[in-house]
Formats: structure tokens, sequence, C-alpha cells
């Protein structure tokens, strides 16, 4: 075990995907996914991921269990390297690490009801039929679906917010200690979401569940996140408790990223997008820092190197800005930040 | 710490435990499936005389008045309802309801075992391709490609006469024509299952890749494969027929419903309704198999 609480440690992760083209279908690019991200989830915490579409959440998701190979890096669950474990070992981490998915309708079997499908994640770790059942029962149950009145239906006679509800008991029905949510209510409506939301904190607080959650939707991620985590383009950006982050985001793009969040007051609504443009192509990103094309305050030395993800203040802040890094020079944009109110 | 899987199966086994009473017995997917033919009438109907054909084609020694081969120059071209003769008699005087029943045999044997050789053959192929990717699927695919640029009809001639008439051959050369169409369709349905979000969420679930091949790929992967399989039988009929008619096929004395629709071409004017028979029959068969195919479809589709 790791020092203080934490269970989960993602050491710079890295993921390149190959562009293949051409004749001889050779690989012609690579688009830089995930490129050097390190993070820690502590025991019991929501830590939330936040970013564009494309910025690569999801990888990270699918590299943390091992859905995908990463290219360099670590990630150790409790102390045990992950990426290194033989088979017996990884099946069980997986156990242990579930992943909830983002569609509700192609993430279940459409020949499989959904008692089986829940059952399924227990059989393959060696229960008896009947006892797989029973617990697919339990967990099912504990989701807010009567077994007894749903257990023998087919996804496509649920709705979204339920088929949402399976998944859930999916993930839960193997007892795990963590639980990566990728984007778990971001395809149902409103109401339903708050549904599933409040009962993921229920679940939560019930069982000591430790949540990893992506998502787009900033009113989400500071619903239930303790930390957020901010990505832009395969790395992080910022870092931060969830209430500091929203009330002082301090990197450009998380200002931005706030700003363009539609306001509950009408009268705070913007006229203009503060973010102009898309993203710039992965496979080709700016140097130095990624975000510096759409920068407001982008300098110089923006376009040399690309800044570490640095401790800002006290508190557990980090952020990869030269703006606040010392390497600053004098007399940069950094008097019109007023960094002091900021922490 | 990193558990082992007894704790899940404590865990389960706790639960079974708690329950009042035995959890009852869910239905099946096949139950599911039967419960829903049984109230498809059409599809019970093909099925039924599709059963009838097969049958009266199985039992064809018991059932023919007659034999089959032995003709009378006398008696040719006898009409409809002709005493001792009830489907007339063909241009050499042999018996039409027997050659009938025994040409169902030939016509059956010629359309059906292309289909199942096919389906086991080009299914294999198209769910390799699927499944492992890469050059290997670009290998399999390019040469089903090149067996689509013949019209079926065409390839399957052209196979025949290369082989020679007989119905071995006939079998031979359907099955080559129709390896292409069922690999190509087992291949996208495979790509197409790979890319789902369940078997991702059953590969982080833990399960081994022989696991979740069984209980999500198969039957994913097979319905819709045999269902397009079977529609092609009703094709493999009409084409064994029409080898047979081109003199590629089963050749005479024997009795098969291409043939006696090409020799009893020239008695059209003449018996009208006797020279249809055979025509009538592929059709009954073709149409029935279509129809039970289609009903088929609808019943293994849990989405519908």
């Amino acid at each position: 075990m790791e020092h203080n609480g934490v269970i989960l440690t993602v050491q710079d992760l890295r993921k390149y995907f190959p562009v293949r083209g051409g004749l001889l279908h050779t690989v012609q690019a690579q688009v830089k996914a995930v490129d050097g991200v390190s993070f820690e989830v502590r025991r019991g915490e929501v830590l939330g991921i936040v970013g564009e579409s494309g910025c690569g959440k999801s990888t990270t998701a699918r590299l943390i269990l091992r859905l995908l190979g990463p290219d360099a890096g670590a990630v150790r669950f409790d102390g045990r390297d992950v990426l290194q474990a033989a088979p017996v070992e990884l099946k069980a981490f997986r156990r242990q690490v579930q992943m909830v998915f983002q569609d509700p309708y192609s993430s279940l079997n459409p020949r499989m009801n959904i008692e089986d499908a829940v059952a399924f994640n227990v059989l393959v770790h060696g229960a008896s039929r009947r006892a797989a059942r029973a617990r697919a029962w339990d967990v099912l149950n504990k989701v807010g679906l009567r077994a007894e009145q749903f257990g023998r239906r087919y996804p496509h006679e649920l709705s979204g917010g339920q088929r949402q509800r399976v998944n859930i008991a999916r993930a839960l029905v193997l007892d795990p200690k963590v639980i990566i949510l990728d984007e778990p209510v971001s395809s149902l409506d409103k109401s339903v979401q708050a549904q599933v939301l409040n009962l993921l904190q229920n679940l939560k607080h019930d069982l000591g569940l430790t949540y990893l959650f992506i998502s787009h939707d900033l009113h989400v991620i500071e619903y239930l996140s303790d930390r957020v985590l901010v990505m832009y383009l395969g790395q992080i950006v910022e870092m931060g408790s969830a209430e500091a982050v929203s009330a002082t985001p301090l990197h450009p793009y998380t200002q931005a990223l706030f700003a363009s969040a539609p306001s509950m007051n009408p009268d705070e609504r913007l006229e203009r997008p503060p973010l102009m443009g898309d993203p710039p192509n992965p496979i080709n990103p700016p140097s130095g820092c990624r975000f510096r094309t759409r920068c407001p305050h982008a300098m110089e030395q923006c376009a040399a190197t690309s800044p570490a993800l640095l401790q800002v203040g006290s508190h557990e802040r980090y952020v990869a800005c030269y703006l606040y890094s010392d390497q600053t020079a004098p007399g940069s944009a950094m008097h019109d930040l007023q960094t002091d109110e900021l922490i | 710490m990193l558990h082992d899987r007894s704790d899940v199966t404590a865990l389960a086994q706790t639960a079974d435990e708690r329950l009042e009473g035995p959890v009852g017995k869910p239905l099946s997917y096949w139950q599911l499936v039967w419960w829903r033919l049984q109230r498809d009438k059409v599809t019970l109907a093909a099925a039924a005389v599709l059963l009838g054909i097969v049958l009266s084609a199985v039992l064809a020694p018991y059932l023919a008045p007659h034999a089959p081969f032995q003709g009378s120059i006398r008696k040719r071209l006898a009409q409809l309802g002709t005493p001792s003769h009830v489907l007339g008699t063909d241009e050499q005087g042999r018996d039409m309801l027997s050659r009938l029943l025994y040409g169902g045999r030939m016509s059956l044997v010629a359309g059906v075992t292309p289909v199942l050789i096919a389906f086991l053959a080009g299914s294999t192929l198209g769910i390799i391709a699927g499944f492992v990717g890469g050059p290997l699927n670009l290998l399999i695919m390019r040469v089903v490609d090149i067996f689509f640029a013949f019209p079926s009809i065409l390839l399957a001639i052209a196979i025949s006469g290369a082989l020679g008439a007989g119905l071995k051959n006939t079998i031979i050369a359907l099955s080559i024509v129709f390896i292409p169409p069922i690999a190509r369709v087992a291949e996208s349905v495979t790509t197409q299952v790979r890319g789902w979000e369940f078997m991702e969420a059953a590969r982080a679930s833990g399960a081994g890749t022989l696991a979740i091949i069984r209980h999500h790929m198969i039957a994913n992967v097979l319905a819709p494969i045999s269902v397009y399989a079977s529609t092609l039988i009703s094709v493999s009929v009409i084409i064994a027929s029409g080898l047979s008619f081109l003199g590629l096929g089963v050749s005479p004395p024997n009795a098969e419903w291409g043939l006696m629709l090409n020799t009893l071409r020239g008695s059209i004017y003449v018996n009208p309704l006797v020279a249809a028979l055979p025509g009538v029959m592929i059709f009954m068969t073709s149409m029935s198999f279509n129809l039970l195919s289609d009903g088929l479809r609808d019943a293994m589709d849990v989405r519908l």
C-alpha cells in the first residue's frame, strides 16, 4: 500500500495511435492521444476528468484498465504495477477496477437479458450459475431495477436511464474498489441524468467506492467531484480541488472552459464564445504549449518549450502554464491576471 | 490488496442463500424464438409446405405409384386427372407424380447442400477475417471480391461447365458460388460486433477470449449469417434447376425438376398444365424457403 490512501497511481502514461495510409499501408503519422499523463486517485474520492471531445479522457480510462496497451508509463493499483501484471493478476485487478461505459445502447449485448448480462461478470470469476444470478438480482435491486420485474428483459425493452443502471449494476456486481465512469450520463436527458448521478452518489456512500469520473459537462463534474483534472490534447493542464478550480480557474484553457459553460443566470450569459476555433490536429500538435494557438496570453516562450505541470500556491493546485511559473520573463501577461486573488 | 476470486464466489453464495425460494427459470433465447414462431401464421404455413415437400421427397419410393423411369409410348402426354396417372405423363409416357416425387430428392439435395457447405466454409472464413483483421482480412476479403466480379449464375455455369455434368459437380459449383457472399456478410457482422462496447465491457470484467466469443460473439454473429444463408437456399434451388435445365446438372433419365422442365418444354402447347408442374414445384419450394427464412429472421431478432 502506498502513502496516505492513494489507491491508483498513473505515471507518465502515453498512447500514440499510428495513422496508416498510402499504398503500402505504412505508418505516416502518430496521433498523440495521451501524452505524458500522471495523477493519483485517493481512496474514497471522486476525481473528475474534464476536457473537450478527443482530448484523451476515454483513452486514459481504457489505458488504466489495460483495454488498450500503453506505449509508455505505469499504472499502479494498491502499489502493484498493472501493466506488468500476469494474466491471473490482471483478472483480479479488473475485478477491483470496473468501468461504466458511455453508450447505454452498444454497451449491452442485445441478445442477452439483463440478469444474464450482469451475472456474466460473476460467472467469469468462478461462481456457480445459480449464485451468479442471485448476486445479479441483489445488485439490480440495489441500482433501483426490481429484478423480478426487469431481470428477464432484453436491453431494447429498457429506456436509456434503465440501461445505464444495468451498466452500473454490471460494474458493481464484482464488488470493485474503483469505478471508472466514462461519460455515464452524457447520453441521457437532464432529469434522468440527475437520477443516475444521485444513484451514483448514494452507491459511493453506501459501498465506500472511489470514482474516476470522466465528463465534458462541467456542471456534472462540479456536482460530483472532490478533485478535478483538466485535459487538453492528451495532456493535463490543471489539477486541483473541485471548488478551487471552478471558483478560480488558473490555466487560460480552464478559464475558457468555465466561461463557456452556460450560466444559470441569464444576465451573465456571454454574447461570444470565449474560445474560437477547434483544437489543433493531434497528429501535428503545436510546438511547446499545445494551447498556445488558442490562448489569449500566449508568449514567445510558449512556442519554444512545453510548460511542466507545477504546483501553484499552498494548496494542491497544479497548473501547466508559464503565467504561473518563475521562468516567466518580467513584464509579461502576468499582471493582468492578478494571481494573488486567484489562489 | 488484490483479492482472489473466491471473494466473489462467496459474495454470490450469500446472496443466493438470502433469497427466498428458488430463482425462477428465465425464458431462454431459443424458447423465446420458438414462442414467437408459433404466433407467425405465414411462417408456419411455409414451414408446413416445406415439410410436406421434404417428406414426400424422402419417402418417394413408398409414395410413388409408378417407377420413375418406366415409360410407355402409348400413354405419352396424358392429361391431368387421367386414371392411374393423376398428374398425367411426360413426353415419354412416364408417370409425372412419381417423377416429381423422385425429382424433389435431386432438387432439394442440389439446392440445400451447397448452402450448408458454403455456410460452414464462408462463415468460418468471414469470422476469422473479421476477428483477426489486419493482413489476413485483406487477403481473404480481396480473394472473395474476385468471385464477386462474376454474376452468380454465370459463375455456376462456368464451374459446372468445366467440371462436367452431374449432381456432385453441381453441388461443388454452387458451393463455390455461395461462399463469397456468406463470407462477406460474416466478415462485416463480425467486425461490427467486435466494435460494440459490450465486447469491451466483457473484456474489462476479466473474461477470457474464449468466454467472450462463446457468450457474446456467437449468437450475435451466427444469427444474421444463418438468416442470410437461408435466403440463399431459394436461389440455390433455382440455380441448381437452371443448371439441369441447361444440361449441366443432373443428366437424363434421372428425374430432376429443372431437367423435367426442359424435356417438357416441347409439349407446352400440347399439355401446358403438365409441362408447368416442375416449375410449380420449384416455385413453391423456393417461395417456402424464402418465407421461412424471413419469419426466422423476425423471430430471432430480439430487438424487434
